[in-house]
Formats: C-alpha cells, structure tokens, sequence
C-alpha cells in the first residue's frame, strides 16, 4: 500500500514538472537567465564601441559611486551618480507621499459608497491603471507643456504674457508619476477599508473622540497593512522608472533608469550599466522585503 | 435612531480630495481624445471638429508597419504566456506544498517585482550575444520577451479561477471512470474557460502597450506603436498621435470592461 501511494506520488510530481515546464523555459531563459548575465558583466571591462572585452575588472562597480580623477588618478565620489541616486530617492518618496495624500481619502470615499456603486468608482480607478503608461504620461505632458493646455488657456484669459515652465522640472516628473502610479495607492488601501468595521469607529464617536482621533487611533491602525502595500506598489516602480522621467524630464533631470539607459546608448560603458541595473534591483529588493517583514509583522499582531 | 445629522463615515475634506483626484485622472485623457478631433495642427487651441488626423494616421506607413507588428507580437505573446501559464497554474494550485514551491513562484512573479528597465538591459545584453552568434534579428526576440513578463499576467486570473472551482465535479468524473484527459477536456477546461481568457487578455493589453522592454530589445526599423509614438514626441507634436492613442485607450478600456465582467464570481 505504501509503495502504491509511493508512485502515485512520483507520477504526479513528474506530471507536474512537466507541466510547468513551458513557463520556466521562457522565464528563464528572457527573465531570470539574463539578469544573471548582468550580474557576470558587471564584473566585465567595457569594450571601445560598446559590448564588453572579457577581461574581469571591478571598475563598473567602483563607477556606481566613485569616479577616478582625470588628473591625478585618484578615487574620489561621483557627483553625478550621487546626485541623481539622491534624485531618484527623493523624487519617489515624494511621489509616495502625494499618492498617499490623494489616495487614501479617495479609497475611503469609494470604500463608504453604497455597495452598488463601489464597483462604478472602483472601476474608474481600474481603468486608468491598465491604460498604456506612455499615453497617459502623453496626455499629462500635453496639458503641463509651454504651448498646453493650461499655459494656452492662461494667456488667453489674459493672467500670464509668458507661458510658466512646468514641463522638464522636477515638479513636473512628480506630478507625472503620481498621475500615473494613483492607482497603485487606491486599490490595497480600498481592499482593507472596505473590510474595516465601522462599529469600531461608532465605538469611537460613542466614546466621545474627535474625528482626527477616530481616523488616527482607529481607522489608520486597522488598515496600515493597506498603507503600507499602496506605498511599496508606489514606492518600487518609482525607482525604477524609466519613461516618465524620459518624457517629463527631458534629458536634464535624470533619474537612476535614464542613467543606466545612457550606459548602453551615449555612454557605451556595458558594465557600468549593468552594475547600475543590479544596483536598482538591489534597492528594490530592500524596500520589498522590508515590505514583507513588516506586513508578516502585522499579521503576527493580529493572528 | 438619535444620530441623524452625524454621519459615522464622514470625515471632512476626504470626498473633496476624492473628486480632485477622479477629475485629475480623467481631465487630462479626456483632452487627449477631444483634440484627437481637432482640425488644426495644435493639442491646445481647438479649431473645429474634423476626422483628418485619424486618416493621417491611418495613411502612414510607419503607423501601418508598426500596429501590425504590434499586433503579430501582443497576439503571439498572449497565446504563448497563457498556455504557459495555464499548465503552470494546474501544476501549482490546489495541491500540497511541493519541493522547489517558493522558488518557482519567485520565479513566476519576477517580471512582477524587478524594474523593467533592468530586465531591459539585462535582455539587451543577452540578446545582443545571440544577435552576434546567430546573426538572426526577426521579431521572435520581441515575442520571447513579451511572452516572458506577460506569464504572470496571464497566471494570476487563471490561478484564482481554478482556486475557486470545486473539486468534486473532478472527483465524480474520474469515479465514472474518465481519463484524466478526458476529465481535464470535459470538466476542468469549461469551468476555467473564463479564467483563461481574462488572462490571455490581460497579457495581450500588458503586451501592447509595453514601452521599455521593447524598446531596449528591439532590432532596428522594429518599432512597435508605443515605442514609434515616444520616438515621435521628441519633434513637434501633432494630434496625430492623440489619434493614435485614443484607439489604443479604447482597445485598453474594452479589455478592461470584459475583464471585469469575466473575472467577477457568480452571484
């Protein structure tokens, strides 16, 4: 009987390899297989006209932060990379923050709808989301532009000679990232207030606090899971964002993956981009598990 | 019922922020497709309705070129990432924790969790030394990468349709003595049927409006439409691509609407 159930077993472990098969060659071989690569190049010496020689060399990884004097040779930190990793931190909690400031009451308008119309409301947050990126960082940058919508509208209305210059500034890659990644802030926050228990916060009110109270000692505490979910789904792409920053910063302010684009285009330092890109990987990473622990923390304190 | 005139779900402020935010993310679509319609050559000053950006469009070649090699690639990569990924999600739901389970999930999830530019890069470099090796650079590039970070896309509906079916139905079909083929023809296929196709669309949207990694893996003269449509926007715009983009935000919120009604469980 034992060895019946034995090979049963084994049938159906076989029959499951097999059928996940297709998808861990392809994942393997466009997704993780190659970021391995990049890790291997990393260690690499950049050749003349792009691509690599295969000589090891710790070079790409000291031009993360360090850069060499072109003088006297000594190793001094990069301001340029300094500055635009202190960008692309800054930029993305920036972002974090205005998502969360606009996103949460909006979650909790949708979650205090009749339940007829949460679906109407939540759907107008769906859409958007699984909307082309570019289009919608587009339709931002035609309204924001020196000849858009709103400088037009303002010289015509006779308030402003000159259009204001919001495009290409670091207002304007906020205000593009935060038109965009919304969404991501609105769904977890939604899905854990639309379970809270509003005899709680009546519980509150009976108990005489205040409106901010009931909010920050009952409401916050019950759905900071949600927060924090909302802020990582936010958080993580900002980092890594590539497009929006192409788009609103034009070339002048760059974030971390306009830098590793330039390693492969003008730059033609293979390495260097490839070190920079394990680098991003490597912060995202952090900011996911500390996402993980804390979100095992909380289930702890409840469970 | 003492507490008329205080409503416990209220707190001040939050629907005026709420609207702010519905009006923001709508505001600046909605502009987009209006001036699409617009006779002039501006996306600010409105002069008149006219159809003749949506036949400027329709007449370019490059336009021509690019949306069908966009469709060739989304339509591709959709049915290669949803087969894959419905055999992977019968191998890993409803069974019990197996060797190799976590990995296999972080393994799935990856074109979910690392940054696209950095899964760009890392195929631009892969590719690249295949390009040199075999000296092919057709479009099956772009489709193995499509397909890849569409896997999950696909997965996740599928996973959580065949979670929510019931297995007895299985379990009567193979008392009556049914092949396992035949109960996965009979009875598991056409109760996940639903699930398979919100992922194959979900993975066909996510394909065709994919910017970065197509833009990083792409041969030259391959453009897709999104990577021809940020190309463009370093000259002078014109509503040509508001034109372009309202077709593409149509396909995008058709697929959305049939999701939602496909995904959402039977009341």
């Amino acid at each position: 009987m034992a060895e019946l159930s034995n090979t049963v077993s084994q049938r159906a472990a076989r029959n499951r390899w097999l059928l996940l098969t297709p998808a861990l060659i392809i994942l393997i071989f466009a997704a993780s297989g190659p970021l391995l690569i990049t890790l291997f190049y990393s260690f690499l010496t950049p050749g003349d006209y792009g691509g690599v020689e295969w000589k090891f060399s710790t070079d790409a990884w000291f031009g993360v932060l360090m850069q060499r004097d072109i003088f006297d040779d000594t190793l001094g930190w990069s301001d340029a990379h300094l500055s635009i990793l202190w960008r692309s931190v800054k930029l993305s909690v920036l972002t974090t923050i205005a998502c969360l400031f606009f996103g949460f009451p909006t979650a909790y308008f949708i979650a205090t709808r009749p339940k007829k119309q949460r679906e109407f409301w939540m759907l107008l947050i769906i859409i958007p989301f699984w909307t082309n990126l570019l289009i919608r960082t587009f339709a931002i940058l035609e309204l924001i532009r020196n000849e858009g919508t709103i400088n037009s509208i303002l010289i015509a209305l006779g308030i402003i000679d000159e259009p204001i210059q919001m495009l290409f500034t670091e207002f304007s890659i906020i205000l593009g990232m935060v038109y965009v990644y919304l969404p991501l802030m609105v769904l977890p926050i939604y899905a854990a207030l639309e379970r809270l228990d509003f005899r709680l916060v009546e519980a509150g009110y009976d108990l005489y606090a205040t409106r901010f109270n009931v909010l920050r000692r009952v409401i916050l505490p019950l759905v900071k899971p949600g927060v924090i979910a909302g802020s990582i789904l936010v958080l993580v792409p900002s980092l890594g964002a590539y497009v929006t920053p192409r788009v609103m910063g034009g070339g002048n302010q760059l974030m971390l993956g306009n830098l590793i684009e330039l390693q492969f285009g003008q730059g033609r330092n293979w390495p260097l981009g490839a070190a920079l890109s394990i680098t991003l990987l490597a912060i995202v990473m952090v900011a996911l598990l500390a996402y993980v622990r804390a979100a095992g923390n909380e289930e702890v304190k409840h469970g | 019922m003492a507490k008329r005139g205080f409503d416990i779900r209220k707190l001040r402020g939050f629907s005026g922020i709420a609207m702010t935010c519905f009006v923001m993310l709508y505001m600046p679509i909605v502009l987009l497709v209006v001036y699409s319609f617009n006779a002039g050559t501006s996306v600010a000053i409105w002069e008149g309705f006219s159809w003749r950006w949506y036949v400027s469009a329709w007449d370019n070649e490059m336009v021509q070129e690019a949306t069908v090699r966009s469709l060739i690639i989304a339509l591709s990569a959709a049915a290669i990432a949803t087969t894959a990924a419905v055999l992977a999600a019968l191998a890993t739901t409803r069974n019990r924790k197996f060797r190799g389970q976590t990995a296999i999930f972080a393994l799935i999830h990856q074109p979910l969790m690392v940054p696209e530019i950095v899964t760009a890069v890392a195929l631009l470099i892969f590719f690249a030394t295949i390009k040199v090796a075999t000296g092919y650079t057709g479009l099956m590039y772009l489709i193995i990468a499509h397909s890849a970070f569409c896997i999950p896309f696909a997965y996740l509906p599928i996973r959580a349709r065949l979670q929510g079916m019931d297995l007895s139905l299985e379990q009567a079909a193979a008392d009556l003595y049914a092949t396992p083929f035949q109960v996965f023809r009979r009875v598991t296929l056409p109760q996940l049927w639903p699930g398979i196709l919100a992922g194959a669309m979900l993975a066909f949207v996510i394909s065709l409006d994919d910017v970065v990694i197509t833009e990083f893996v792409k041969s030259a003269g391959q453009d897709t439409l999104p990577t021809y449509m940020l190309g463009q926007l370093r000259r002078v715009v014109t509503p040509e691509i508001n034109a372009i983009s309202t077709v593409l935000l149509m396909i995008s919120v058709l697929m959305v609407i049939a999701y939602t009604l496909l995904s959402r469980t039977k009341k």
